[in-house]
């Protein structure tokens, strides 16, 4: 499955949906896309995983970056996935730990607006 | 015993069709189905990592994946860089991946290790037994 990304607006939050395969040939994108919307003045990111079905270190790297660029300047980031297979992907590397991960694109917009930023 | 050879330029276009690959010769062994997932993961962060060590120290020879499956399903990516092999990185925690001072290179290096480390039981990396290189070799039950 080609990676497929699309974006849409919730409140304040910049949602992006992201969809197939993120490896090692189309993380670029995934990366391009994140900087594009940051640029642009994003600040507060949620990133669904809902419909990945692929996902490997180099993809878990570039979330990371979004994640450091946005708490830079003052933003938040946040992901929604419920697929097991990829929460034990985010358990295994303790990246659970960094990630603010949420079943629903509404429980991260609803977390995010009543607690602190990620 | 069956044996697959898969040996692909050291370009990320190729990475997917060698999971693609795997996982089918993985099937066709008799790898129960649960673990095709991991499979699929652990084959694509090896030849991730062979492709990356390509790259970086501009070896141009292909990367080789191979897949038998006597007794057990065993998958060796075997690469040609010039670097000390091991598994040597200990696992990144929390405050390390959240560090700013990380770079995307290291956190991707070792979040792909993790990833091997933690789906395959049986793994090993070790120096190619001729030449220069180094070699993943991946080993699964087949549960018929």
């Amino acid at each position: 499955m080609e990676l497929s990304l699309a974006t849409r607006t919730v409140g304040e939050h910049t949602v992006l949906e992201v969809g197939g395969e993120v490896d090692v040939y189309t993380a670029p994108r995934l990366r391009e896309r994140l900087l594009e919307l940051i640029d642009g003045g994003a600040r507060h990111v949620v990133v669904d995983l809902g419909r990945v079905d692929f996902l490997d270190s180099t993809g878990l790297g570039v979330l990371v970056g979004a994640l450091k660029r946005l708490r830079t300047a003052g933003g938040s980031f946040a992901l929604v996935c419920d697929k097991e297979p990829l929460l034990k992907i985010f358990r295994i590397t303790a990246l659970d730990q960094v990630f603010p991960l949420h079943p629903t694109v509404d429980a991260a917009v609803g977390a995010d607006s009543t607690g602190p930023g990620a | 015993m069956a044996t697959v050879r898969l040996s692909f330029s050291p370009a990320p276009v190729h990475v997917r069709t060698a999971r693609l690959v795997g996982v089918a010769v993985a099937r066709r062994a008799g790898v129960r189905e649960d673990l095709l997932d991991e499979v699929r993961l652990a084959i694509g962060e090896a030849c991730t990592r062979a492709v990356a060590l390509h790259r970086q120290y501009g070896v141009p020879d292909p990367v080789l994946v191979e897949m038998s499956d006597s007794g057990a399903y065993a998958v060796r990516v075997v690469d040609r860089a010039p670097i000390e092999a091991g598994i040597g990185l200990a696992a990144l925690d929390a405050d390390q991946l959240a560090n700013e001072s990380l770079t995307d290179e290291a956190l991707t290096t070792g979040v792909g290790f993790a990833l091997l480390a933690g789906f395959v039981e049986d793994l090993q990396v070790r120096p190619v037994e001729e030449g220069v290189g180094t070699e993943v070799r991946m080993v699964w039950p087949i549960g018929r």
